[in-house]
């Protein structure tokens, strides 16, 4: 059984409650931080830990820490990012939702070693029953002494507050974020500057992930150096791991970085194998932005060793042949899945969710999803393929925000990987519309593991 | 601002290498305005930046280059292409734009996804002739569109008696917000919705009638927002742009009177060689002096040669000494003549 840090109480009955929390060693890590450790030895203990951001880019958080600007008399924001709407990612709700007090206390642990005193959570428009229960846990961490001026007597102020979103995937991207935390129209601002220098208010501000603040708890408990004797090489700690699609045990799972994908995917401490007995198509491994990868590739790298989930293994081969570990929004497609339908499903979300700023993104967006829809109901026309990857090429990286890679990477991947079927949409045109393309040539060629 | 230099610093000069032109500009100078210092045609186009908007700039991405150095004491190159209007140089940084052809390709892009959904109703629009997207897609975009859909259309709202918005147009600049913003005391407009949706407008359609409200026709790159004064009266390669000023008292009074015959038909600000207006003006200057008896006239307003405005009306109709001797081409030439005089004041 791998080792869990962050889950490790979740089937506790009222785990939710401060109580219940406060008995199963909850909050230690506070007392431990503000008691005995000064901020900077906390920022060398998330470093030591390695711990990645767990959002998506995977940069590590105690540099992100160390990279705050600290001028004299302006105050410093901390800002946890629990926008998650990635298509295929749920692992911050469902967090929030079962023990809300692990995200509280890593909010106090990070914002004491930032000098933060007033921290902000900005949930997502639409979790509103997670925005009940992260108020509830801080009111009970207020009345607890956690929260609030002179905490457990040390002298250290912090508000937290929770800022609902509008229900807006752009404001996930940080500074859009920040906008919107400020009450204006969430368009992400061009950087730089970075919001380590000039962020909410125009003060420093570390915007984290929920998991990555989480994770801090566990840090500062067992030490940074214990922290990162979990994982592989750069990828240290444990992941939470939301696994969608096609596979017998849908789920959150917590994992050790360094888990091979086909022991996550075939295991049944993990995803319990492809449902209904069908072989592995293909694989989203880090929610819908990353590049999309034919079973034969997820399950090894090109060089024909195992791949492993961790930040590296998974990008192994660059966008040819690896894709990202992501925000760990892993979705597996069975043989009946056709790939066009669901690059136009991407496609049409991220045109949907397209701030509209900068024009590669605002309209290269909008043209991807009409092409791929064209191609799904058989009017494609055999030169639209190229199409799509020179538009998609003429996005990435011309963009403000990292959003218009994220629309243009699943179209591009899916192309690379999979233009037979797209070809065959074009070709067979009313035969598509009834029947899927299936397996083809990158069928799974691995035995299932036991 | 960026572009008017740091007096306090004025001994520190950072050395910016753009397209192989060296050239020396005040720390905090962006690459954008490095490159105007030089001139010509290593200024990357804009449609979004202006130089006289606070935070204008880096939506459109017509202006990106290549920083293939990143600075004296960081060589590295910077990994993507950078939108020159809002990165700062470096001391010692090397900057690609028309040498690159990376960067020629991703303008090329660019251009494409500004006109995908722009209607190209050049033939009835005000802007013709002035208008920066005109100039772009002639200098960088292709001949055809590879565009098979519907473009983009909106419903039509009013925003004053002044001032017609034509949303479809519209290439979602800022620039007007930004005036908005910064000249007037209350903004009433702004982007609404998003993505492809986004669109200028206002609350419950509320009338933009500030004093310096016009200014934003002025800004507007594209024809998206035109002056209801001169709407449909002509198109500007047949006025003649003249300079002019009055002594106002809410404004610099410094104009650009736009003559077709005795009357003028419009007034605008002073642009200068990117199309950005020299002093911005009030709305009494702009929509209610149109008699030449409330200016003072300072003489015809310098045109760049390459401007179709430029084309028709400072030269007097000569027929070149061949024609003289040709009967047919005579005849032709009469027709000619005939047609211009027709066109011209």
């Amino acid at each position: 059984m791998a080792r869990k840090l962050l889950l490790t109480h979740i089937d506790v009955p009222g785990i939710q409650t401060f109580d219940v929390y406060r008995q199963k060693g909850g909050y230690r890590a506070v007392e431990k931080a503000l008691k005995t450790l000064t901020p900077d030895e906390v920022v060398e203990e998330v470093k030591a830990s390695g711990l990645r951001g767990r959002g998506g880019a995977g940069f590590p958080t105690g540099m992100k820490w160390s990279f705050l600007a600290k001028p004299e008399g302006v105050p410093r924001y901390l800002v946890c990012n629990a926008d998650e709407s990635e298509p295929g990612t749920f692992k911050d709700r469902y967090l929030m939702t079962h023990i809300p007090h692990a995200l509280i206390e890593g909010m106090i642990v990070s914002s004491y070693a930032l000098g933060a005193n007033t921290s902000y959570i900005y949930v997502r428009g639409e979790m509103m029953p997670q925005i009940r229960i992260l108020e509830r846990a801080i009111a009970e961490a207020k009345n607890a002494g956690f929260l609030g001026k002179d905490i457990l007597g040390t002298g250290y102020n912090l508000e937290l507050y929770v800022q609902p979103g509008g229900g807006a995937y752009i404001c996930g991207e940080e500074t859009a974020l920040l906008e919107s935390l400020e009450g204006k129209r969430g368009n992400p601002r061009i950087k730089p500057p970075f919001p380590a220098v000039s962020g909410l208010y125009n003060c420093p501000t570390v915007v984290n992930n929920v998991e990555s603040i989480a994770a801090t708890v566990p840090i500062i408990n067992d030490g940074g150096a214990e922290y990162a004797k979990i994982g592989v090489g750069r990828s240290t700690g444990t992941k939470l791991i939301s696994a969608g699609g096609n596979v017998n045990k849908p789920g959150v799972y917590e994992i050790e970085l360094g888990v091979p994908v086909e022991e996550f995917i075939y295991s049944d401490e993990y995803c319990g194998g492809i449902a209904n007995g069908k072989r592995l198509k293909a694989v989203v491994a880090g929610g819908s932005s990353v590049p999309i990868l034919p079973a034969n590739l997820i399950l090894k790298t090109l060089n024909g060793e195992p791949r492993l989930m961790t930040y590296e293994s998974l990008a192994d081969g660059g966008f040819q042949s690896g894709t990202m570990l992501g925000s760990g929004g892993f979705i597996a497609f069975d043989e009946d899945q056709c790939i066009v339908r669901n690059t136009w499903n991407f496609s049409r979300f991220y045109h949907h969710e397209s701030c509209g700023q900068c024009s590669p993104c605002r309209e290269g967006t909008g043209w991807l999803e009409k092409v791929l829809h064209n191609i799904e109901y058989g009017h494609g026309s055999s030169s639209d393929i190229d199409l799509l990857v020179n538009v998609a090429k003429n996005i990435e990286g011309n963009t403000i925000c990292p959003l218009g890679d994220a629309a243009a990477w699943p179209v591009a991947s899916a192309i690379r990987h999979f233009r037979d079927e797209f070809e065959w949409h074009v070709s067979h045109g009313q035969e598509a519309q009834h029947r899927n393309y299936g397996l083809a040539h990158y069928a799974d060629p691995l035995e299932p593991v036991a | 601002m960026a572009d008017r230099g740091n007096d306090m610093a004025e001994d520190v000069k950072l050395k910016v290498t753009i397209d192989g032109i060296p050239v020396e500009v005040a720390p905090g100078t962006t690459i954008m305005n490095a490159a105007r210092q030089i001139g010509g045609d290593v200024v990357p186009p804009a449609m979004c930046y202006y130089s006289k908007l606070e935070g204008s700039g880096g939506k459109c991405r017509t202006c990106l280059v290549k920083v293939s150095k990143g600075s004296e004491k960081d060589p590295r190159p910077m990994p993507k292409l950078v939108a020159s209007c809002r990165t700062t140089v470096m001391d010692g940084m090397e900057v690609q734009n028309i040498t690159s052809p990376e960067v020629l390709e991703a303008r090329k892009g660019v251009v494409e996804f500004l006109l995908i959904n722009h209607p190209l109703d050049c033939p009835i629009c005000d802007q013709a002739g002035e208008c920066h997207l005109q100039d772009l897609s002639y200098q960088h975009g292709l001949a055809d569109t590879r565009y098979e859909f519907e473009r983009r259309t909106f419903d039509k709202i009013d925003i004053g008696d002044k001032i017609q918005l034509h949303m479809t147009r519209c290439i979602l600049c800022y620039r007007c917000v930004m005036v908005a913003d910064q000249l007037t005391p209350q903004r009433v407009h702004g982007v609404l919705g998003r993505g492809d949706a986004a669109e200028i407008s206002t609350y419950i359609k509320k009338a933009v009638d500030n004093e310096f409200s016009g200014n934003m026709i002025d800004v507007c790159p594209v024809g998206a927002l035109t002056d209801k004064t001169f709407r449909f009266k002509n198109r500007v390669w047949f006025t003649k742009p003249v300079e002019a000023h009055r002594d106002c008292p809410t404004c610099s009074g410094k104009v650009t009177l736009w003559y077709k015959g005795e009357e003028v038909l419009r007034v605008t600000a002073r642009k200068d060689t990117y199309g950005e207006a020299e002093e911005f003006i009030c709305n009494t200057c702009r929509f209610d002096k149109k008699a030449t008896a409330d200016w003072v006239i300072e003489g015809p307003r310098k045109v760049k040669r390459t401007s179709v405005i430029s084309a028709n009306h400072y030269e007097q109709f000569n027929p070149p000494p061949v024609v003289k001797k040709n009967l047919a081409l005579q005849e032709a030439n009469k027709e000619q003549l005939e047609r211009t005089e027709r066109l011209l004041p």
